[in-house]
């Protein structure tokens, strides 16, 4: 059965280390429906997240697949267990006066925040998990989205 | 018989000779890390990009360097030199074209897991990026066929860079690893510090296996009924081919051997079925077909051996011995996972594993296939039978050269009909099939073992992709025999044109080529031919008497094809068995 998981992949911070990573997927025909890199919590190593869609042999050849790149220390299927995933969207919707009112109402429920208003738009910054960012997404739409920028989805397990 | 090549230092002196700490060049340290690792024999092209670490080779004598007349000419040699020695296998090539050249070999390797350090030149670091003249990005075009891959950025890298790639390329799932250096890297004065060791934390290779695990094998043989091993290039690879032989003896099950897996098991013993697959024997795919265990032993279910893989071995237990965990389970489902090295795995089991005593009517199944129906050929006194010269060729040389081949019909007759009996004997290129592998692999083997017999056959089609390195056979008085079985088209894709594509035989007719003895002597290599039997006897011998290298043509038969043959799509029980039936 395909579904989504999300595996965390820790490498060595090297140049090409992403390109390694993102081709091995387009190689074999993986899937990547996001990926995030970033620092990680100790020097030299980098954290990515990668967000995949497959079924669990897929899931299982991906995992053996990575940990065959050199500069790949550690592999983590995150979505095995509970786990918190946030992902950072910049909404710019079009919003006359008129209607800041009522998207300040979409924001607020959101615990969303506008960050920047211009003359006939304004910046949404919303964080949370994917569900919550596509919700919040459809509620804005009907006001027009002029950019819209996701971040992808990082994530830890709990606990 | 002995090839005209110098012998090498010990790697005592040279250690001596080379390890002090002391500023020198990027090159240098090259060439010095190079010999460090006991390596003995490069094969090269020189360029702009590497002109310093060519500068840097002048007079030195402390390994061979061969100028292939093509990189593509040095990788396969490297790719050879590896496969017949155990050792990493080393190539330079300039930076551009050079490198790209060296594209085809370092696939090859890598699908066929070979160790072979690839070094590549490349523009200054500060050209980098800029369309500068002959760049390429190496490591990103060789980023999917390479099994590790470095980009130097400054001198003092080299010395452990070099050490982590010889130890990366001969590790766990052996493979190619490239090294691509800048031109101003190779300058770059610093101090060399030899002694380095390795600490590489995303790479530990699993060698020995899970106790449980062949418990769990020990077990499953003791039930079987149909049992099979499947052995492939990785029980060669490892060093496992002894206990592999205990292994078969212990249990008394019968066993078939990959095409890279040939030599792995002595061809001659009564447990062996012969190759399984496409080519492979009756036996040995009746008897995958019909097995209730499958113990496959580093061989990786490649599609050639499956054939369809949803009717692949469709009643066995299927055990998968592997020192890549990724290839288990990758296409053919497993019971029974066993990661771990060959060898090692091996050691461990043999002590544990009884005679698998129900499966006596299973072995006397198999003897009486393998009686019914072995290779056969229709034998003519007219024309030259390709299967005939190949057993000509095992018959006079007892089984004991190193034979190479290229790829094509010929390969499969070799495959076929030339018995091998000892590991590292049989260099093919299997997974990539690349044609123009074969002759100058036969180079690389031929300096990996100056004092044995190499043989290089080929097809008059692949002979020309590579034919350019007579040059290096006849200047370097390197003796290989190299065998082109003429058949004036493309063989194999003929015999698919005939049984697949209705007889519309599509741009295969090889008219044109060139009259090949008169190549051989134009390049200074002994040039022989042969169209009846008779002729082929008497150039045949007449070529292992020469201490030189020799090419002999055996102009055969247009229309033979390779039988047994399973056709894409068919399980391998379904075979055409055109003139062994
Ligand atoms: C580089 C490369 N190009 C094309 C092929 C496809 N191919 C496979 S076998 C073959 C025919 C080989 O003909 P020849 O070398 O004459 O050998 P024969 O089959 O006649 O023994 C070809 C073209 C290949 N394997 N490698």
């Amino acid at each position: 059965m395909t579904k989504n998981h999300v595996i965390a992949v820790l490498v060595n911070d090297q140049p090409g280390v992403l390109q390694r990573v993102s081709g091995l997927f387009g190689r074999r025909g993986y899937n990547i429906e996001s990926i995030t890199v970033g620092q990680s919590e100790e020097p030299g190593l980098s954290r990515m997240v990668i967000v995949t869609e497959g079924d669990d042999t897929t899931l299982e050849q991906i995992e053996k697949q990575l940990y065959k790149l050199i500069d790949v220390i550690k592999v983590v299927n995150l979505s095995a267990n509970p786990m918190v995933s946030r992902e950072l969207a910049l909404i710019k919707v079009k919003a006359e006066p008129a209607e800041r009112p009522e998207i300040m109402g979409v924001v607020e429920t959101f615990r969303a925040a506008v960050v920047d208003i211009g003359a006939g738009s304004m910046m949404v910054q919303v964080i949370g998990d994917t569900e919550k960012i596509d919700a919040m997404i459809e509620l804005l739409r009907p006001y027009g989205i002029r950019e819209l920028s996701r971040t992808g989805v990082t994530a830890m397990t709990r606990g | 018989m002995s090839a005209q090549i110098p012998a090498v230092r010990s790697t005592e002196q040279l250690r001596e000779k080379w390890m002090k700490p002391e500023v020198i060049s990027g090159s240098e340290i090259l060439l010095r890390s190079l010999l460090l690792e006991g390596v003995e024999c490069v094969f090269g092209y020189p360029g702009g990009a590497v002109l310093y670490i060519y500068d840097a080779m002048y007079g030195f004598d402390d390994f061979h360097h061969l100028l292939t007349r093509h990189e593509q000419g040095a990788i396969h040699a490297a790719d050879g030199y590896a496969r017949a020695s155990g050792k990493v296998g080393v190539c330079i090539a300039t930076s551009g074209p050079g490198a790209t050249n060296t594209v085809t070999g370092i696939a090859t390797a890598y699908m066929d897991s070979v160790p072979l350090v690839v070094i590549t030149g490349n523009v200054a670091t500060s050209l980098i990026g800029t369309d500068a003249f002959q760049e390429a990005d190496i490591t990103g075009i060789t980023m999917p066929i390479t099994k590790h891959s470095y980009l130097v950025r400054d001198a003092e890298d080299l010395p452990r860079i070099i050490h982590e790639a010889f130890h990366i390329a001969n590790t766990g799932r052996k493979g190619p690893v490239l090294i691509d250096i800048p031109k101003d890297v190779s300058a770059q004065k610093v101090r060399f510090e030899p002694e380095h060791s390795i600490d590489l934390r995303g790479y530990h290779p699993t060698v020995v296996p899970n106790r449980l695990q062949l418990d769990k094998l020990v077990a499953a043989i003791s039930e079987a009924e149909r049992p099979v091993i499947l052995a492939g290039g990785g029980v060669i690879y490892s060093g496992g081919h002894e206990g592999l032989l205990e292994f078969a003896t212990r249990s008394g099950i019968p066993i078939t051997t990959t095409l890279l897996g040939l030599g792995a098991f002595p061809s001659g013993h009564d447990l062996w079925m012969g190759m399984p697959g496409m080519h492979g024997t009756y036996t040995a795919n009746q008897a995958i077909q019909q097995s209730d265990l499958l113990i496959s032993i580093g061989a990786r279910f490649d599609d050639r051996v499956t054939g369809r893989l949803d009717g692949f071995a469709p009643h066995a237990k299927i055990v998968h011995i592997d020192i890549d965990p990724a290839e288990i389970g990758k296409n053919v489902k497993t019971d029974i996972p066993i990661v771990g090295d060959v060898k090692t795995v091996l050691e461990m089991l043999n002590p544990m594993v009884g005679y698998s005593s129900k499966a006596d009517a299973w072995r006397a199944q198999i003897s009486r296939w393998k009686q019914e129906k072995p290779f056969k050929y229709k034998d003519s006194e007219d024309v030259l039978k390709p299967q005939w010269v190949i057993e000509m060729l095992n018959d006079t040389t007892h089984g004991e050269a190193i034979v190479t081949t290229d790829v094509g019909q010929h390969q499969m007759w070799t495959a076929q009909y030339y018995k091998f009996n000892q590991p590292r004997s049989f260099i093919t290129s299997g997974g990539l099939g690349t044609m123009g592998f074969g002759f100058p692999a036969a180079i690389g083997a031929q300096m990996a073992h100056p004092d044995r017999l190499v043989i290089s056959i080929n097809g008059d089609g692949g002979m020309q992709m590579c034919a350019q390195e007579l040059a290096i056979c006849a200047i370097n008085k390197i003796p290989v025999k190299i065998v082109v079985i003429n058949n004036q088209v493309l063989g194999m894709v003929r015999q698919w044109q005939e049984l697949i594509y209705d007889n519309r035989y599509s741009h295969i007719d090889l008219a044109g080529s060139p009259d090949f003895v008169k190549l051989a002597e134009a390049y200074g290599v002994k040039g022989l031919r042969a169209t009846s039997k008779e002729e082929a006897e008497r150039a045949w011998q007449e070529a292992l008497d020469n201490d030189g290298p020799v090419l002999v043509e055996f102009v055969v038969h247009k229309g033979e094809n390779v039988y047994p043959m399973v056709t894409q799509g068919s399980t391998i029980d379904q075979m055409l068995m055109g003139d062994c039936e």
